[in-house]
């Protein structure tokens, strides 16, 4: 019996067949990058203001809670508003062409629309009040800030990272008071690090792995 | 025929899902649902962050503040915390401080934030139809109002709800002085006109009843209400439960046309028509007056005389401590009887008040003291109203928050009335049937939007405070109200507060601020003045005894509730019944109509959603051959058109009568609301100036069918003992006592009875949570399901939806009714949190999980939506995201939860013992360093129940409210055969024996 189809017939058809397969692994692709982070760690956001942390915190010194104020309080850590930047700028480098939106923001009434730059999906409820206490520190997860002119994030902020501490906070707690210092971490004792974990109540992590702690 | 209903959902929803679908178009369908797989997943968008300008004082981010304010029922005012974040109201409490409150809140209540937030509300002052300005219709008042003036307002009338409002009141007494010849009237379409006119007969002066339910032995409830949707709904059930709980045990009795929230907490119901209610009364009202020892034997007809005379005895044995409630079904004759029968055994002033409406006054002056030179001014009628206008009398008239096109009686043909009216304004929430016939609309202000100020039924003043900014540019009704009252516009502010400088009469700014920041944060405005009850008039039963001897069915004219409807063939082709006006159970009258929550929510008995449905007993069914859906006509004598009906029937009615649920049939009031059930007001006749509740109706077969959307189709326990029931001992405590035994502890413990099973076992260090639900308690009012709406985000999904089994309320009210008759339970159900769960174990993915405090979570970013759990599920409490059901317009999210997760389409959802409750206490806790102590933790369902239903807590600890409540004898848990021992348990009901008054009859 001959031949159905000839060669180069067989090659067309499995050639063809190879492009279902094809869309399927460019859709793939496509899925992947799209869903995929668009602001990736380390990559810098353009805010409406180039408000330099490294100037405020690095150079001026000021604590972050001095506009982060509920960050002790509150599961939001709280953003500045116009009147707290005012408390100083309203001296300070008053006709700064970099500082226009500010005053605008406090004539009109209108808030300053600053671009996300820490963001969690909508299943995750962040309590940051709970993680000052429990002594994580503000660099832990935002990383030296003082050395950033231009706010960039630090970590990938993916369950991996976040649980990678709550199954085992063991040195990468710190004393409450050294919660909003920049530098890096104190290095401790095995002895200290235990005797840390037993003051913040730590030692069970049972708790802080349920999901529930997290998603809710 | 008016309003036809809307039938037959199924059928058109099934034509939608291909029956058969064919291999093409099935490959055509996967290909574009990969396509869109591809295009349309994509990362959240980013996000801005937009801080205050200037942080307001008290607030931070992320953190909810509580704002005491007031809602407005019936024009009385109910005390709430309204819980705000960032400025955005999205959840209500009730007051602790208010007395209408005592810190639950009723459905109606709860559901008010969707109500606020309903951007379906009326947005613009519309003339004519068309849209106009608050300019012109300013001037067009100013200018009206000084023709009116020029004959002192002879053609100006004003209408509105029923008001207790000390400020609106002075501006209505105001607006009359200043137009002597001008006249006020009231409509309230959620009242009997009978009960008010019985009122004014007995006492001289308007008056409303008060019952201090807490200090009773006995309540026998006339077709009454006690705890339904009314101004002290909440109150009256706090306190029965108070009495129920002592030793002895206050027992209830109710009489009832059509099943009610007070027959199924009652010893011992009997359904019966308005008609026999009223010769009842009329009996015992004669046996009292005789100070017989038992009923005469007129009872003969009644089928009952032996539970009567029974019933008689209680309420003798219980003089000066029972209460004779009258429902809305009544007649004007049965209401005087019902107050005879109180004054008798001496329950006035102690069980029952009569207090005196609020009247137009000055400020200052308290309610009643009718002391000044001035005299209150009193309002008209409504059907008063209606004859003015057909006689060309009116030619101003201002509706202040009514609705009277839809909800006036329909013979009294108030819209075409209102045609002769050359200037009418309305004002109100929504652009509805009255907006749209009168000449001018004005939005009105929701009461979380505006200031004002109401008194609570039972006579509590508190600041009805706005917690937003109005949403859709609405003014108040102040505002209007200050323009009639003195010709100038006046913020609703600075009225409420001129209203109250002139009550406290403070001494300076700084002493008046004072008084009024306390006002604001408190909730109430502090009064230490003592109750009085009015007294009947002198003679003011001699009527009634003079009328006594005769036939009820021989008075003139025609008095209300009295039939004879059984007089009908079966197989003629019209059918003579007496129609009982009721309040629906969520819609009230029809001012909640296009509150989806509401709409919703399954009645108490029926279980019917998004529709109304003429309620027959199944006696009268039988007897006429119709079954569940058949639609009706009903007509009057007066009105041959009618209206249509879909039966439905329900166990427990009285034969002869059939129930008309009000609220329904809407034409104008919103999407939600339109083109649901039938409107009964359109059937609804007028006899002597009052609207009746209770007439004659002739019904006819149509042969249409309408399909109902029902939550529960078997009311049998079938052999499960679902709810159970235990008797009181005579000589013991009657409620869960604190004498628990140490076996009962150990046992409420986890641990030693355990029946051996094949699921993992779990220890709990720290905590283990859990639930009791008091079914002694649980009167069925359906606050808790729609507080847990409002708290966990759970959307709505419609009537069709529902008819498929797919409402998503996480906590579901069941009922279950006694196989031999009349006795029925309310039964909470919500997930139950099993230790052995059953859901678990069958999840592939591992999206609903034990955690380390008893809890069974649900971890929706895991969930793929197998639905294996909810198949697994023995208590059917998982209820699965089959569309997209959460709405997703910034009016919907202004108002989501935030602390908690607004679901996807596709994702499986139940009860988490509100999770983000115990977080926050967790976490507040950890701050501070110390364990979460015993009540840190309320979940929205336990703080919205009036009668303190559900206890929650730590069952880890032995002496946490919910362990004690679990070492109660009473405490069972459902399906306990199944071994899944679930976390939440039930407290069987109390049966009193000495309470019933059927034994006898056996």
């Amino acid at each position: 019996m001959a031949q159905l189809l000839e060669r180069s017939q067989v090659l067309l058809i499995k050639l063809i067949l190879l492009v279902p397969v094809g869309l399927v692994l460019l859709t793939i692709a496509g899925m992947v990058w799209r869903t995929t982070s668009p602001v990736e760690p380390g990559v810098a956001v353009p805010q409406p203001i180039p408000f330099s942390h490294k100037h405020h915190v690095g150079d001026d010194g000021i604590d972050c809670r001095y506009c982060h104020t509920s960050v002790e309080t509150s599961a939001s850590a709280g953003m500045p508003s116009t009147g707290i930047c005012l408390s100083c700028h309203s001296q300070l480098f008053r006709d700064a062409p970099a500082l226009g939106p500010l005053h605008e923001s406090m004539r009109t009434g209108k808030p300053i629309q600053w671009n996300r730059v820490y963001d969690l999906p909508d299943f995750v409820f962040f309590n940051h009040s709970v993680h000052v206490k429990k002594g994580v520190a503000c660099v832990t997860c935002h990383g030296r800030v003082d050395q950033m002119p231009i706010l960039v994030r630090n970590e990938s902020l993916d369950m991996q990272w976040c649980i990678g501490c709550h199954r085992d906070p063991t040195g990468k707690v710190v004393s409450p008071s050294h919660v909003t210092r920049m530098g890096t971490l104190p290095a401790l004792s095995e002895d200290e690090r235990r005797q840390l974990l037993h003051m913040l109540q730590l030692e069970n992590t049972q708790r802080l792995t349920d999901c529930s702690t997290c998603h809710r | 025929m008016r309003h036809p209903p809307a039938v037959r959902f199924h059928e058109t929803t099934l034509q939608d899902l291909p029956a058969n679908p064919h291999r093409r178009r099935l490959l055509k369908l996967m290909a574009a649902s990969t396509a869109l797989a591809g295009t349309g997943c994509t990362q959240a968008p980013p996000e801005k962050i937009m801080p205050y300008v200037n942080m307001p004082e008290g607030m931070v981010p992320g953190d909810p503040v509580f704002y005491a304010s007031t809602l407005l029922r019936n024009g009385f005012g109910i005390g709430v915390l309204v819980e705000t974040e960032s400025g955005r109201p999205i959840k209500i409490e009730g007051n602790t401080a208010h007395p209408a409150s005592l810190g639950a809140a009723d459905a109606q209540t709860q559901a008010a934030i969707l109500t606020l937030w309903d951007p379906e509300r009326s947005h613009t002052i519309m003339h004519r139809q068309e849209i106009s300005t608050r300019e012109a219709m300013l001037s067009m008042l100013i200018q009206r109002l000084d023709e009116e003036s020029q004959t002192g307002g002879r053609g100006l009338r004003l209408l509105t709800g029923p008001v207790s409002s000390p400020t609106l009141l002075s501006q209505i007494n105001a607006m009359l002085m200043r137009f002597p010849n001008a006249q006020w009237h009231m409509h309230d379409p959620a009242d009997s006109d009978a009960r008010a006119a019985a009122a004014l007969q007995v006492f001289g002066v308007p008056a409303r009843t008060l019952y201090h339910l807490e200090q009773a032995a006995v309540v026998l409830s006339v077709d009454a209400d006690l705890f339904g949707p009314s101004a002290d709904g909440v109150r009256n059930a706090h306190d029965f439960l108070a009495a129920r709980r002592r030793n002895p045990r206050a027992r209830m009795y109710a009489l009832e046309s059509s099943p009610n929230l007070c027959g199924s907490l009652a010893d011992s119901r009997q359904a019966m028509s308005p008609g026999e209610m009223e010769n009842m009364l009329e009996m015992m009202a004669a046996a009292l007056s005789n100070g017989a020892a038992a009923l005469s034997n007129g009872g003969a007809s009644l089928k009952s005389s032996s539970w009567l005379n029974r019933l008689y005895r209680q309420l003798l044995r219980a003089r000066g401590a029972c209460v004779v409630a009258a429902g809305h079904s009544l007649s004007l004759r049965a209401h005087v009887l019902v107050w005879h029968i109180n004054t008798m055994l001496g329950n006035l002033g102690k069980t029952v008040y009569a207090l005196e409406q609020y009247a137009a006054q000055q400020p200052g002056k308290a309610p009643g003291s009718g002391s000044q030179t001035a005299r209150p001014r009193r309002p008209a009628s409504l059907p008063e109203l209606t004859e003015a206008m057909r006689n060309d009398q009116v030619s101003t008239l201002v509706m202040v928050n009514v609705n009277p096109v839809y909800d006036a009686p329909g013979m009294l043909a108030f819209a075409p009335a209102l045609e002769h009216v050359p200037c009418s304004i309305h004002t109100g929430l929504y652009y509805d049937e009255t907006g749209r016939r009168a000449t001018w609309h004005v939005p009105q202000t929701h009461e979380l939007e505006s200031w004002s100020d109401a008194y609570s039924h039972d006579g509590i003043a508190s600041i009805v405070q706005p917690v937003i900014a109005p949403l859709y540019g609405a003014y108040s009704s102040h505002e209007l109200m200050s323009v009639l009252a003195s010709g100038q516009t006046a913020s609703a502010h600075a009225t409420t507060r001129a209203t109250w400088q002139e009550f406290w009469q403070a001494r300076g700014e700084a002493e008046f601020e004072q008084q009024w920041q306390a006002a604001l944060s408190c909730g109430v405005i502090a009064s230490h003045d003592k109750l009085h009850t009015l007294h009947p008039l002198q003679g003011a039963f001699d009527a009634l005894k003079a009328e006594s001897g005769a036939q009820p069915d021989a008075r003139p004219p025609n008095p209300p509730g009295v039939m004879t409807p059984s007089a009908a063939k079966p197989s003629s082709a019209t059918i003579g019944i007496t129609a009982v006006l009721a309040n629906d159970s969520n819609l009230v009258a029809g001012e909640f109509a296009n509150n989806a929550w509401l709409q919703e929510l399954p009645r108490p008995y029926s279980k019917i959603t998004w529709d109304n449905a003429a309620l027959i007993s199944p006696a009268s069914a039988r007897q006429h051959a119709l079954c569940n859906g058949d639609i009706v006509s009903l007509s009057t004598a007066d009105d041959d058109t009618g209206i249509l009906a879909p039966i439905w029937i329900m166990p427990g009615q009285a034969n002869g009568v059939i129930t008309l649920p009000l609220g329904y049939g809407r034409s104008h009031a919103g999407n939600t609301a339109q083109g649901h059930g039938f409107d009964v007001f359109a059937l609804q006749g007028v006899n002597g100036g009052l609207a009746l509740r209770t007439f004659s109706v002739t019904m006819r077969r149509t042969g249409q069918r309408h399909d109902f959307a029902v939550t529960q189709h078997e009311l049998h326990t079938q052999g499960r003992e679902p709810v159970r029931n235990v008797e009181t001992r005579r000589d013991s405590a009657p409620s869960n006592s604190s004498r628990v035994s140490e076996p009962a502890r150990a046992r409420a413990r986890s641990g030693e009875n355990e029946t051996p099973s094949l699921y993992p076992g779990h220890e709990y260090s720290s905590y283990a949570w859990g639930m009791t639900v008091d079914l002694d308690a649980c009167i069925g009012c359906n606050a808790c399901a729609i507080a847990c709406q409002a708290e966990n985000n759970i959307p709505v999904v419609g009537p069709e939806q529902v008819a498929m089994g797919r409402e998503m309320h996480w906590i579901r009210i069941d009922l279950y009714r006694e196989q031999s008759g009349n006795r029925t339970q309310f039964q909470p159900m919500a997930c139950q949190h099993c230790e052995n769960a059953p859901c678990e174990i069958v999840c592939p993915v591992g999206a609903t999980m034990h955690d380390s405090e008893g809890l069974n979570i649900q971890v929706y970013n895991r969930c793929v939506g197998t639905r294996f759990c909810s198949n697994n599920c023995p208590y059917k409490v998982r209820h699965f995201n089959f569309f997209q059901f959460s709405r997703n317009d910034p009016s919907a999210a202004a108002h989501a939860n935030p602390d908690v997760t607004v679901r996807q389409r596709g994702v499986m959802e139940k009860c988490t013992y509100c999770l983000q409750r115990i977080s926050h206490a967790r976490i507040q806790a950890q701050k501070a360093g110390r364990p979460i102590r015993d009540g840190d933790i309320v979940t929205a369902c336990q703080a919205t129940c009036p009668t303190n239903a559900i206890v929650f807590g730590d069952t880890n600890d032995p002496d946490s409210e919910v362990s004690r409540s679990k070492a109660s004898p009473r405490n069972y848990a459902v399906l306990e055969e199944l071994n899944t021992r679930p976390r939440t348990t039930y407290l069987a009901r109390l049966d009193d024996p000495a309470a019933r008054l059927e034994e006898d009859d056996d």
